[in-house]
């Protein structure tokens, strides 16, 4: 196991989705980036440089090991090979947090490269905890679980989606990782309140949260269809659906996601940069002897002063 | 013809390898190289596909007809159709054939 | 219609039916998925079949960027869309994606002109395989450079997990350089055996004679050095292992040596 014991959590800080092209920037300038993450499936082969840059990385930063290939929400057992890959990467590289999608990915033995919705029904509900217990049990330890980006509903769940998480995190024990990118997607797809979803959401149970761009397209009636493509910067409304959520639950570890199109690291850098923004203007500043940036959240949107909340430590 | 009686050959043949090898540029060694950053865009070009989870707004799912169409490098290199220098069995021609999906 | 009150039950989509109409476009979107208004998802559905077929289309040209270089991109996507539906992949370890592609491609009546392309293919395969193996120490060359020539002769050699062999009919180094290093000659028509190292952390294709495969292969399949030699001899009268174990040494190649029974 490597020694990882000055990275045993995430701070809340911004961190960034680990790109190879992006090594030695990293490891030479990555301020203000704190913490990186890696998707766990792109380290499991046997050795090379993938965990060779891995394990020099994990010197340098806290890592955050985020699964996209499990299949949680698959009707299908979890794939015991998976999971021994998984519960092995884990062992070895004892990174600060794990997390994973509620989604699906495998069924019948085909691995679709994407992430599937689910329909929020109990039948969906006990086969996610079971698989959650089934993985935590495996890892020995709390995942984190991911609101996904949705592009269609069900007309069978039964449950909201934020009740259906709480649901959840409430009898698995597991954490959340909340995307806010993806919160904004699904809420303009489906048509429902962004800070409304944020308002029923289990705050106290969010360990991460995620931050990426999103590409616009139309459905059939011509409406807005945003896609979540991790492809572009961040647009103005995510940002200040962050604010409006760090207002709520207090700093988060934020991290930028860019799958598609990465660009060079300056402009990855810029966007952590305006996370670390959003973190350092809720905690750091106080707004009694600071005049307040256009920003600010509790001003944007009308709630009790969040300065004095988050530097004791949270609500 | 067995050549178990060689030990000599082998053996100069080992030492004329190791003096060979040796004399090559070193493996440069430092970290940089070592992790594979010193050709910027370049340094996971073996490494194959990773995952996603991201979307796409590029539409491509009918995917179940492809017709060949005269394009890449293989048009600039001259070797014949089999590698013993024959015409294999079939048509040269492309196919205009759906292939079920 | 229902003389009952009551709501019609929604229609349950299975993952099966869902994987169905998401691999088949011309398949209905299933009951049961639906818009903000409770219409039918329609296009909607289309965002998980376009995202499958375009990452996994992206994945075969990631994987194998010579055959997609000497195919050109149109066919390079005309070929993936059709692989991705007949060989999904079985793993989440997307690294090592398209294994049944060489076949994949050989049977493919209008690549019939290009009987090189499997071949090139399995390269692409075993670059990748080589890229991924477990590391491994090489040995000191001294370590061979000491033993005595008694020893030497009965020495059996461990290779690295990154080393790999392929055989074949076709010029396949020559085609692997022509489409990946500026100013390589032109192919010239030829059987060529490959030796894969991995010296660091970037897999290398060499050239390697029918003896100097056949020595290497010995050697994997336990022989010791002199039992090796006499194989190989036995296809190429003279043969000399200097140009192989070069190969082997410079590619850090060679992990352990047993001399002692």
């Amino acid at each position: 196991m490597l020694d990882t014991a000055a990275f045993k959590t995430l701070p809340n800080a911004p961190g960034v989705g680990y790109k190879p092209q992006h090594f030695s920037q990293i490891i030479t300038q990555a301020d203000p980036v704190q913490w990186l993450e890696i998707h766990a499936e792109n380290y499991m082969g046997d050795g090379g440089r993938p965990l060779a840059q891995l394990r020099h990385l994990a010197e340098q930063f806290a890592i955050s090991v985020h699964g996209v290939g499990l299949s949680i929400g698959g009707e299908d057992p979890l794939d015991p090979s998976h999971l021994a890959r998984l519960k092995h990467l884990i062992s070895w590289l004892n990174p600060a947090s794990f997390s994973e999608h509620l989604a699906w990915s495998t069924h019948d033995g085909h691995f679709y490269n994407d992430l599937l919705p689910l329909p929020y029904t109990d039948a969906t509900l006990n086969r996610v905890c079971d698989h959650i217990d089934q993985l935590q049990e495996a890892i020995g330890r709390k995942m984190l679980l991911e609101n996904p980006s949705s592009y269609l509903a069900f007309a069978e769940s039964t449950w909201s989606e934020p009740a259906f998480l709480a649901e959840i995190s409430r009898r698995t024990g597991c954490g959340l990782l909340l995307d806010v990118n993806n919160v904004f997607v699904s809420a303009s797809n489906l048509d429902f309140s962004p800070q409304g979803y944020i308002d029923d959401f289990p705050l106290d149970q969010v360990g991460e949260i995620h931050l990426g761009g999103h590409d616009e397209d139309e459905d059939d009636a011509g409406r807005p269809l945003l896609i979540d493509s991790h492809g572009r910067a961040v647009v103005d409304p995510v940002w200040a659906l962050l604010d409006y959520t760090l207002a709520r639950c207090g700093p988060k570890p934020v991290l930028i996601e860019w799958d598609n199109d990465v660009p060079d690291w300056p402009v990855l850098a810029a966007e952590a940069h305006r996370a670390a923004d959003a973190l350092s203007g809720l905690c750091e500043k106080t707004c009694a002897t600071l005049p307040c940036r256009p920003l600010c959240p509790h001003e944007r949107f009308g709630l009790a002063h969040p300065c004095r909340i988050r530097v004791s430590g949270g609500l | 013809m067995s050549n178990m009686s060689k030990p000599l050959a082998v053996a100069g043949a080992v030492a004329a390898a190791l003096s060979a090898a040796s004399v090559m540029p070193a493996a440069a060694g430092t970290k940089e190289k070592c992790y594979g950053v010193s050709m910027a865009g370049q340094n996971d070009c073996a490494a194959g596909p990773g995952t996603t989870c991201a979307g796409t707004s590029t539409v491509d799912y009918q995917g179940n007809a492809w017709t060949l169409v005269d394009a890449g490098t293989c048009t600039e290199m001259d070797l014949p159709a089999m590698a013993d220098g024959g015409k294999r069995a079939g048509s040269l021609e492309p196919l205009e054939r759906d292939l079920p999906a | 219609m229902s003389d009952l009150d009551l709501p019609t039950p929604a229609a349950s989509v299975s993952q099966a039916a869902f994987s169905h109409a998401m691999m088949d476009g011309s398949a209905a979107v299933p009951a049961g998925l639906v818009d903000p208004q409770n219409a039918s998802a329609g296009r909607r559905f289309a965002v998980y079949r376009n995202n499958i077929a375009v990452s996994l289309t992206e994945a075969m040209h990631s994987a194998f960027p010579v055959i997609a270089k000497l195919l050109g991109k149109a066919n390079m996507d005309g070929l993936a869309g059709l692989y991705l539906r007949a060989h999904p992949p079985s793993s989440p370890l997307m690294m090592f994606y398209g294994a049944e592609f060489p076949a994949f491609l050989e049977a493919m009546p209008q690549l019939n002109h290009l009987g090189y392309l499997g071949d090139v293919a399995r390269l692409e395969l075993a670059l990748r395989q080589s890229y991924h193996a477990a590391d491994a120490a090489p040995i000191a060359p001294e370590a061979l450079a000491d033993l005595s020539e008694a020893e030497l002769l009965a020495t059996k050699v461990t290779f690295a997990p990154a080393l790999q062999l392929l055989r074949s009919k076709w010029p396949l180094c020559a085609i692997w350089h022509f489409n990946t290093l500026a100013d390589a000659p032109t192919p010239q028509a030829g059987a060529q055996n490959i030796l894969i190292t991995l010296p660091e952390f970037d897999p290398i294709p060499q050239v390697l004679s029918d003896a100097g495969i056949l020595w290497i292969t010995a050697l994997q399949e336990g022989a010791s050095i002199a039992e090796a030699v006499a194989r190989a001899t036995e296809v190429e009268d003279g043969f000399d292992l200097v140009a192989p174990l070069t190969l082997l040494l410079q590619g850090n190649a060679i992990i352990g040596l047993e001399n002692k029974g």
